[in-house]
């Protein structure tokens, strides 16, 4: 099927853009074969797209729905009339707002604490010399194989005998123990920062701590930005560890707000969709803004909790 | 791995134990203590109001006789077993497609990756509305079809797929972003040189594409299995681990034993077959990755 004078051609056009293992024999129906195979392609990917975005825009749309108006089909996916009361409703029924405010809460520490102590960490397993630190990094590294499950139950019951059950203390606490992801992705980050800036510095006569703290720190902004990313989003959606901590109405996130609501008003789609639509909003805004650090961190380290 | 670094000269090995300290402490309070304390725990009958009582192998005895475990675990492995392979697969063809230099490339990725930042409770609301029986979406577009509406999270046949299906939607974009990532470090060079010597393009693709993409195969595929090992929040949601335990899988069973019974033993227990599972598949994992993973890039 393939001749040597097609596969010197293939030189000159990029092969990666041909996705099927055949080609044709002249130039030009090298060109019709990719615009086929680029219209299936994006026929496939739009397809894919619309099952990606439709549970997303069903939300919206029922969001915005007067209550009877969802057993209505064939749907409608813009409603007439747009109802703006779910929102309020919604917000008034259980206190969202409160909830909204302790998820900023927690999330906002956890993040804070996980990029201070992981920062220090992974500058002490990448650039500092001591005894026992390859020891230590892979212990550190090994821990990431433990499931969550089984910290679980003794950490509840640690957290029960000295009374933080019941408190936000056990959400966020433990942010500032480090942690073995954050650890691994900044270290990784770091061994890419040449070995001489430090040195240098260190003639010159700048403590460990200035050169943690005006090298070290400044150069790593992306990864610094990727695990502030992940850390709120996992602590913003983190349903478990609420759902065991807190009970008090007041003391609810927005993620066990929402599933608290559904066992109140089960059935009662129009608010459930709002009261989604506003607890995922505010991390989708932070992924349109920063969609690249949220890819690179994906990319770099592959982890969704 | 990159040995060099600072030597803190006298006075300053203060600062080791100061940028450590958290790390250390969360360690051994954090981790390691946690697991030896859920191994002893795991030995004993404990409500946490009264004192524990010793109760030696019996709560891993009661697991071998307890068919609910057994459901659990069988269902664990029914979504992992069809949840993991789908997702890769699927997500190594979109990411094939979106590496053809195609346009609108990144609202494709936009698209496939809004799943993946968005919370599993208000995700799982959404799909709960979309498979109800009477008036869900996915019922009327199979009516549509000429197919009779299915109890999607009522019926103990199809709950399991309906929870399966929203995995891999909520997957697949990591997935994607993992492999296309792979695939655009493969420098072009390598098609080009493999091109002068007369390889063909299927032989590009088996002998450049494949090894060199395998890395970011088995990661996701690991990284995916033991997360769906895992999967606590769209059953908690969706079904609560009906109807009839269908869908309860190890960690809500943990769950439910635990926090809603307070059988903090028996709960402990199973914990601890599940990191033994997961710590054989990691094991496995890093076994098949010395002999099968070329990294040469």
């Amino acid at each position: 099927m393939m001749s040597s004078t097609n596969a010197t051609q293939a030189t000159t056009s990029s092969p990666k853009q041909s996705l099927f293992p055949f080609q044709l024999s002249t130039w030009q129906s090298q060109r019709l074969q990719q615009r086929v195979t680029h219209t299936l392609s994006h026929l496939i990917l739009i397809s894919g797209a619309v099952v990606m975005v439709l549970p997303f825009l069903w939300m919206l749309s029922t969001s915005f729905k007067a209550p009877g108006k969802t057993f209505v089909y064939p749907p409608e996916w813009i409603p007439a009339p747009i109802v703006w009361e779910n929102y309020p409703n919604m917000w008034t029924a259980l206190p969202f707002g409160k909830f909204f405010i302790n998820s900023v809460k927690i999330a906002g520490l956890t993040t804070i604490g996980q990029l201070v102590t992981c920062s220090m960490a992974a500058f002490a397993f990448s650039i500092l010399k001591f005894r026992g630190r390859e020891f230590l990094f892979l212990l550190l590294i090994a821990t990431l194989m433990i499931p969550y499950q089984v910290t679980l139950i003794p950490t509840f019951i640690l957290f029960s005998k000295i009374g933080w059950v019941g408190t936000h203390l056990p959400l966020w606490v433990p942010a500032f123990w480090g942690g073995a992801f954050g650890t691994f992705l900044l270290r990784q980050f770091y061994l890419t920062i040449p070995i001489d800036l430090a040195e240098s510095a260190r003639i010159d006569g700048a403590s460990i701590w200035q050169i943690f703290r005006y090298i070290y720190v400044p150069l790593s902004g992306p990864a610094m930005a990727a695990l502030a990313i992940f850390t709120f989003m996992w602590s913003w959606n983190d349903l478990l560890n609420p759902l065991i901590y807190v009970a008090e109405l007041d003391q609810l996130t927005l993620t066990i707000g929402l599933s608290f609501f559904q066992n109140q008003y089960g059935g009662k789609w129009t608010l459930m969709m709002a009261g989604a639509v506003v607890s995922i909003l505010p991390i989708l805004v932070i992924f349109f803004f920063a969609q690249k650090y949220f890819i690179q961190g994906i990319a770099m380290t592959g982890l969704k909790r | 791995m990159q040995r060099s670094g600072l030597k803190p000269m006298r006075g300053e090995l203060i600062w080791v134990w100061v940028f450590l300290g958290p790390t250390l402490i969360g360690l051994l309070f954090g981790t390691l203590g946690p697991v030896l304390a859920a191994i002893g725990i795991s030995f004993t009958d404990w409500d946490v109001i009264t004192p524990p009582i010793f109760a030696g192998l019996d709560n891993y005895k009661r697991l071998a006789g307890d068919p609910t475990f057994s459901k659990a675990l069988v269902n664990t492995i029914y979504y992992v077993g069809i949840m993991v392979p789908v997702s890769t697969v699927l997500a190594l063809l979109f990411a094939f497609l979106l590496n053809q230099k195609l346009r609108a490339v990144t609202w494709y990725r936009t698209a496939y990756f809004l799943p993946v930042v968005s919370s599993t409770v208000a995700v799982a609301l959404v799909w709960s509305w979309i498979y109800a029986k009477d008036f869900g979406l996915l019922n009327f577009l199979l009516r549509q079809m000429g197919v009779d509406p299915i109890g999607w999270l009522s019926s103990t046949t199809w709950a399991m797929p309906a929870v399966i299906i929203m995995g891999i939607w909520g997957n697949l974009g990591a997935g994607i972003v993992i492999f296309l990532a792979g695939l655009q470090s493969i420098p072009e060079t390598y098609y080009e040189a493999a091109s002068v010597d007369g390889a063909n393009s299927i032989q590009r693709f088996l002998r450049i594409t494949v090894p060199l993409i395998t890395p970011s195969l088995f990661f996701y595929f690991i990284i995916t299995m033991i997360d769906a090992f895992q999967t606590f929040e769209s059953i908690y949601i969706m079904t609560r681990g009906g109807p009839v335990n269908s869908t309860t899988t190890i960690v809500y069973y943990i769950y439910r034993n635990g926090f809603r019974n307070f059988k903090m033993g028996y709960a402990s227990s199973q914990a601890i077959i599940l990191f033994l599972v997961i710590m054989v598949l990691t094991l496995v994992y890093w076994r098949l990755q010395e002999r099968w993973v070329v990294y040469d890039v």
